[in-house]
């Protein structure tokens, strides 16, 4: 079987001119005195005007340090940022925080996770929303308070008139949330980033606020890419997805795609460990064995192998590099991928390892279902 | 919804935990106004079982588990345990049943002390207890590390902050099993996990469950956890319960139109389900310092009458096992969906 070897550029090619941003190679290394933590490890993404991409992983996978980085949002010191950011054709990598304020609010904005930390709780809610109106479209105080009124009719918010002059702990998580969406789209942004933004929220309110997004973006036509953990609150609200693990991007692919014909065991694992309401009550719920990899000394190979259903001794020392699939825009890193011959065969293989009571050398993670490796865990234990 | 009645509860001899007409209220400083957490619910449980209790922040969820536990007691009402009612034991006799109970909290990193060692953490309630000999008490400690998935020998020595968010609830876990404890309440012990890591002590509890003979009160407020966990569940609203129903039974034919509407607020895993605007309920609760007159769930219920604002629905049974506090229960099939988006 040929496999084309996609490099960064390549690897998400659309048509430039419907491209508003597109992300190339993209590093984003912390340099701490355990070692360096390759948070983002040459991620490459493209997002179309209007279009939303999802960014699933784990926690630690790297996805909420991929939206700062993309939006220049870390601290300059012990960083090291490299490869390429194009911003309407732009690169804005090199941008210093003087220049990234004229792009921050009014070309890109972020919704983070927790509203109860991410406004100021000494300032009243009018103030939070004026500020970036007032800074970036010169606005009057009376005009900026006017917009700020329409903003949070817009964002479903009851009686804003009276909200305005209220402080953030005088608001419920759900209408904290709404506020910050607000504030993310006071001055009109192309690009909003959603960093878990109902991860903090009851399931009522998330579906509310997961809404609402949905429609604000519809709206005013931006492009949305929504950071979550959870595969459920993706399915139905993006274009795209990319399933990050241990900072790099394992699995592209259009959303219906992604679902239908995942290749990645990791994309695989992910969906089968969300407890399904078809199912019965009690049913056994398949589990991701292990944690994710410590991103100072990530395994070698796949990063995901030590994890893995089908992994081979292959996975063990080469790492797979990202590969189209059949489905144009459908990328993943595997060598045995879901689906396929090759991988059906591993995981026969391994299942037949586990039945033996061998854990032979091609064999699968250890039996045990909650740590499949005990000295391992010690091991990377000793080191924190 | 939102409706009060016993005529879910079954034989009082069959039951190991049962709670009657409990009422939890807190007076707010000096302006005599009263938060009704918990309003006259009413939940029992068997031997063996899992009980779930599921419903929205601030529906009095985390305050039944509590009050189950006498922490604090309930304002009023009874809680039978093995047929003794907790609510008139004081002092000593309370403490005796305390080891029987055990409780394990959301946020497993903030409730376990971050300066004490892991084994300290786990042997406290033995030495609490004097359970045993020094050198039984590491045994047990050992062996209960060893059955929630922990590497006794790297962990006893290591403190809360070396372990991840899901170790650290196996910790938790292992604490509440060393005593060997009848019944655990589980207040959202997966809310702040990972979806993987969620799975993983979910498959952890069930475990457990066989494995000492638990009985459990699962509280969530995500149905599919919860359907997942329980063999019955109980949903609640505003301090009062709406509908007591197997899981299944309760996915498949809601009668509540609260609980229909959970339902459909739970993200699909499947692109093909789109989700529409109309599905999800709108509005949040009402204030628990003037709840709604008649149904609590009225001010959101898209199915609201006028008689809804005057009588309180009691429990009564739709089906097998399946009870609904409604004047207006949804028949099978039916969607509330259409009006409530308003």
């Amino acid at each position: 079987m040929s496999r084309k070897v996609i490099t960064g550029s390549t690897a998400t090619g659309t048509a430039p001119t419907s491209e508003l941003l597109k992300v190339v190679d993209l590093k984003t290394h912390f340099r701490t005195e355990r070692g360096t933590v390759r948070a983002v490890d040459g991620v490459s993404l493209t997002l179309a005007q209007g279009h939303t991409l999802g960014v699933v992983g784990e926690s630690g996978s790297g996805k909420t340090i991929l939206s700062r980085s993309i939006m220049g949002l870390l601290p300059s010191r012990n960083v090291v940022r490299e490869g390429h950011v194009y911003y309407e054709g732009n690169d804005i990598i090199g941008h210093t925080q003087n220049e990234m304020r004229s792009v921050w609010g009014s070309e890109m904005a972020m919704v983070f996770q927790d509203p109860m930390t991410s406004l100021n709780p000494v300032m009243k809610i009018g103030r939070q929303i004026t500020e970036s109106l007032v800074h970036h479209l010169s606005m009057d105080k009376n005009e900026a308070i006017e917009t700020a009124l329409v903003l949070l009719q817009s964002v479903g918010i009851p009686e804003p008139k009276q909200r305005l002059e209220e402080y953030p702990h005088q608001l419920s998580g759900g209408m904290r949330q709404r506020v910050t969406i607000a504030i993310a789209l006071a001055c009109g942004p192309k690009i909003l980033f959603a960093d878990e933004p109902t991860t903090a929220l009851d399931v009522t309110i998330q579906a509310q606020i997961l809404n609402l997004l949905q429609k604000q973006q519809t709206e005013r036509h931006m492009a949305m890419i929504l950071v979550t953990h959870d595969l459920g609150v993706v399915a139905g609200r993006t274009d795209d997805i990319a399933v990050m693990y241990a900072g790099k991007v394992v699995e592209q692919a259009p959303t219906s795609v992604l679902f239908d014909k995942m290749k990645m065991p990791y994309t695989e694992a992910l969906i089968s460990s969300i407890p399904k309401l078809d199912n019965p009550s009690h049913t056994r719920l398949e589990i991701i064995s292990g944690r994710p990899p410590n991103l100072v000394s990530p395994p070698t190979g796949c990063h995901f192998s030590p994890r893995c259903k089908y992994v081979q001794d292959k996975c063990r020392t080469d790492e797979p590099p990202l590969v189209p699939a059949e489905t144009p825009g459908h990328f993943y890193r595997c060598w045995f991928p879901v689906g396929s011959p090759e991988g059906h065969e591993a995981l026969e293989r391994n299942l037949a390892a586990i039945a033996r009571g061998t854990s032979a050398t091609n064999g699968a993670p250890s039996s045990d279902p909650i740590e499949p490796n005990p000295a391992a865990t010690a091991a990377s234990m000793k080191e924190t | 919804m939102a409706g009060s009645g016993t005529a879910h509860l079954r034989e009082a001899d069959t039951t190991l935990l049962r709670a009657e007409n409990l009422v939890v209220e807190f007076p707010v400083g000096s302006t005599g106004l009263v938060v009704h957490a918990v309003t006259d619910v009413s939940i029992d449980v068997r031997q063996g079982e899992t009980l779930g209790l599921v419903g929205e922040s601030g529906c009095g969820k985390s305050t039944t588990g509590r009050a189950l536990m006498q922490l604090p007691k309930p304002t009023s009402g009874s809680v039978f345990y093995n047929g003794q009612d907790l609510t008139t034991l004081k002092g000593d006799a309370l403490r005796q049943v305390r080891p029987d109970m055990q409780m394990i909290f959301q946020d497993p990193i903030s409730s376990l002390n971050p300066r004490r060692k892991v084994g300290d953490i786990v042997g406290e309630p033995l030495k609490i207890w004097h359970r045993g000999t020094a050198e039984e008490q590491r045994k047990l400690v050992y062996e209960t590390l060893e059955a929630v998935g922990l590497d006794p020998e790297a962990a006893v020595g290591r403190r809360p902050h070396q372990f991840s968010g899901g170790q650290c609830q196996r910790i938790c876990i292992a604490r509440s099993l060393v005593l060997d404890p009848k019944l655990i309440i589980c207040d959202e012990p997966v809310s702040a996990l990972d979806v993987s890591v969620q799975a993983q002590i979910l498959n952890l509890l069930e475990d457990m469950k066989a494995r000492y003979g638990l009985t459990l009160v699962f509280i969530a407020h995500d149905l599919a956890v919860v359907k997942n966990i329980s063999d019955r569940v109980a949903v609640m609203y505003l301090g009062k319960l709406c509908e007591v129903a197997k899981p299944d039974d309760l996915y498949a034919k809601p009668a509540h139109p609260y609980t229909a509407a959970l339902l459909s607020s739970i993200p699909v895993p499947d692109p093909r389900v789109r989700p529409k605007e109309g599905d999800t309920l709108a509005g949040e609760l009402p204030s628990p310092l003037a709840p709604p007159s008649g149904c609590r769930f009225r001010t959101r219920c898209p199915k609201a009458a006028d008689m809804c604002a005057q009588v309180e629905p009691k429990m009564r049974q739709v089906g097998l096992g399946h009870y609904v506090a409604c004047h207006f229960p949804l028949e099978i099939g039916e969607k509330p969906s259409a009006s409530l988006a308003s």
